[in-house]
């Protein structure tokens, strides 16, 4: 098998590929960066005045807002996964000596990286827009080490994702779900306000911790307990479980 | 050793309960061209998987520049090189950046002069900074191989290179092909065109059905199957048996009213034909020269129709329009 520094090498030619790719698209770009500052503008300027939330709106939406940077870049990422499973190329550097992983390593890092993007865009448009953070140094290294690790997990449920479906179409569909589950938990309004029923789910999803700890981190320490280690815990998960659906699914695919 | 580049024996690959390959084996001498000739369906691309290790056989024993595919994977793959039957590039890249991308996947150094290089053998230096996706059918397939031959692989797979392409393309793809040969490099290539075989290759092995049903030179095979013969049909059965006692060689079909007489098809064989019946007053309703084709070769070697659907539709279109599909003629009788 091929040596670790091959496989390094590898993975950052098809970083190098996957980058190129992000700027040819537009479309990606858009999605990934614009559509969720757009939502930020939406959100606060529009809605945002019509919800009842401790603090100013502005500094309760840009945790929520953050996590949709991440989940809302991840579209494009099941697309180019799927068109390079279906297309050709794969098998290119199938029949060559290249590091097997490298494609799917190249996405995870290319995702992540451009989600690592997105989510600097939001706070620099949300800190020119009145958000304020009243977190320590070490909080915000926790909330920087929160997005990466949110990222890097989601990247790899979609990659898989972008395996697992049978057409480009369908990838593209199969991350919909991730981007909808903000909506349905505290990203906008707390979840105490809802109805009962999306109440409940709104507070065991995923995203309800992991947004409520990063609110916790920016805001300078109301930390709880339990939300930060579900956070993790959903995180590592996703992670865990990403990588594993994807590697078994390009073998089979292979 | 350094004699043989590719070496299989007893490969069989089945999908569930189909047997795509039984038990074929082979061998390719190094610097030569190796053609698999075959309909759609007969297995050829499956062998190709498999010797570029994009498949694991279910038994065989297979060695490719050497090595065992099955334990030596790594060491084939640095061995060769692969152009699939769908264009392998990626549409969002320029010409220059996908061929970049090979050299950089392969470690080649300071590869500027091997890129321009390629791209300029491919006719391709006009489109090299456009993004593969406004290339055309032609252009892709061009841009695909110079891909494959970056890093220079000792064994070049070709599958179905030319289908699809236009008659000037696929003439340049010839060219390439016998450069290739020239300088030292193994071919692999699988084709549904009897005439490209015939052109490239060394060795053919004629796959039907997962099996090897003929191997051998260009000449042999042909020697094997139906030559170029003149098709005449008449107006009536009177006129035909007529016919077919004035021309005695050859073969009558009483349902169509055709006979047909084995020739070389060169001018002076045709007018000494015409001339004969002329001389008996005989005048055929319609007159074609068949050249002998991919049907015939599996008709004379299978003794079957090379696919079922082909000659279904061959059947069809001899019914509503006769007259422009001589080549089919051999499925009818």
């Amino acid at each position: 098998m091929s040596t670790p520094s091959t496989a390094l090498g590898d993975s950052a030619i098809m970083l190098r590929r996957n980058f190129r790719h992000t700027v040819r698209n537009p479309v990606t770009v858009f999605n990934a960066i614009l559509f969720p500052i757009v939502m930020m503008l939406m959100f606060v300027y529009v809605f945002g005045g019509a919800f009842k939330v401790p603090g100013s709106y502005v500094d309760y939406a840009v945790p929520g807002l953050i996590v949709m940077a991440i989940t809302y870049g991840l579209g494009p990422t099941a697309t180019s996964v799927n068109d390079d499973m279906t297309k050709g190329i794969i098998n290119r550097f199938k029949t060559m000596d290249v590091s097997r992983g490298a494609v799917l390593t190249g996405h995870v890092v290319a995702t992540t990286v451009r989600s690592v993007i997105a989510v600097g865009a939001i706070i620099g448009v949300g800190f020119a827009m009145g958000f304020r953070s009243h977190g320590s140094l070490l909080d915000w290294l926790g909330a920087i080490g929160l997005v990466l690790l949110l990222a890097f997990a989601t990247s790899w449920l979609t990659v898989a994702m972008g395996l697992a479906a049978k057409s480009v179409e369908s990838a593209g569909l199969a991350t919909v779900p991730l981007i909808m589950l903000p909506f349905l938990s505290s990203a906008f309004v707390p979840a105490s306000t809802m109805k009962t029923g999306v109440k409940q789910f709104a507070e065991y999803q995923p995203f309800t911790p992991i947004i409520e700890t990063l609110r916790g981190l920016l805001s300078g320490g109301h930390l709880t307990t339990s939300h930060t280690v579900q956070a993790l815990a959903w995180c590592v998960g996703f992670a865990v479980l990403g990588y594993l659906w994807a590697v078994s699914t390009f073998k089979k695919r292979a | 050793m350094e004699n043989t580049a590719i070496a299989v024996t007893g490969l069989r690959k089945t999908y569930g309960d189909k047997v795509v390959l039984d038990g074929i084996g082979f061998e390719v001498a190094s610097g030569s061209v190796f053609s698999m000739l075959g309909p759609n369906g007969a297995g050829k691309t499956t062998t190709v998987n498999v010797l570029t290790t994009l498949m694991k056989p279910d038994a065989g024993a297979i060695r490719v520049a050497g090595f065992d595919v099955a334990t030596q994977t790594k060491q084939v793959r640095s061995a060769i090189g692969v152009t699939g039957q769908f264009a392998a590039v990626d549409e969002l890249l320029t010409g220059r950046e996908n061929l970049r991308m090979m050299a950089d996947l392969k470690r080649i150094r300071s590869a500027g002069q091997l890129v321009s290089g390629l791209l300029e053998r491919f006719e391709l230096s006009e489109a090299a900074d456009k993004q593969a996706s406004t290339y055309s059918g032609g252009m892709r397939r061009k841009l695909d191989l110079a891909m494959t031959l970056v890093g220079s692989p000792q064994i070049i797979f070709l599958d179905e290179p030319t289908t699809g392409l236009d008659p000037r393309s696929r003439r340049t793809m010839w060219e390439i092909v016998r450069e290739l040969v020239a300088e030292g490099t193994t071919i692999f290539l699988t084709t549904q065109y009897l005439d490209e075989a015939d052109q490239l290759a060394g060795q053919i092995a004629v796959l039907d059905g997962g099996r090897v049903v003929a191997h051998g030179t260009p000449e042999e095979l042909k020697r094997q199957i139906p030559g170029t013969h003149v098709r005449l049909r008449f107006a009536t059965l009177a006129e035909l048996d007529s016919a077919a006692r004035v021309l005695p060689s050859g073969t009558r079909d009483e349902s169509e009213l055709t006979l047909r007489v084995p020739g070389d098809g060169t001018s002076r064989a045709l007018r000494a034909l015409l001339d004969r019946l002329d001389e008996h007053g005989l005048d055929s309703e319609e007159f074609s020269v068949h050249t002998p084709d991919l049907d015939d070769v599996f008709l004379a070697l299978t003794g079957q129709p090379a696919d079922g659907e082909s000659a279904a539709q061959a059947a069809q279109s001899d019914q509503s329009n006769q007259s422009t599909h001589p080549a089919t003629e051999a499925t009818a009788s």
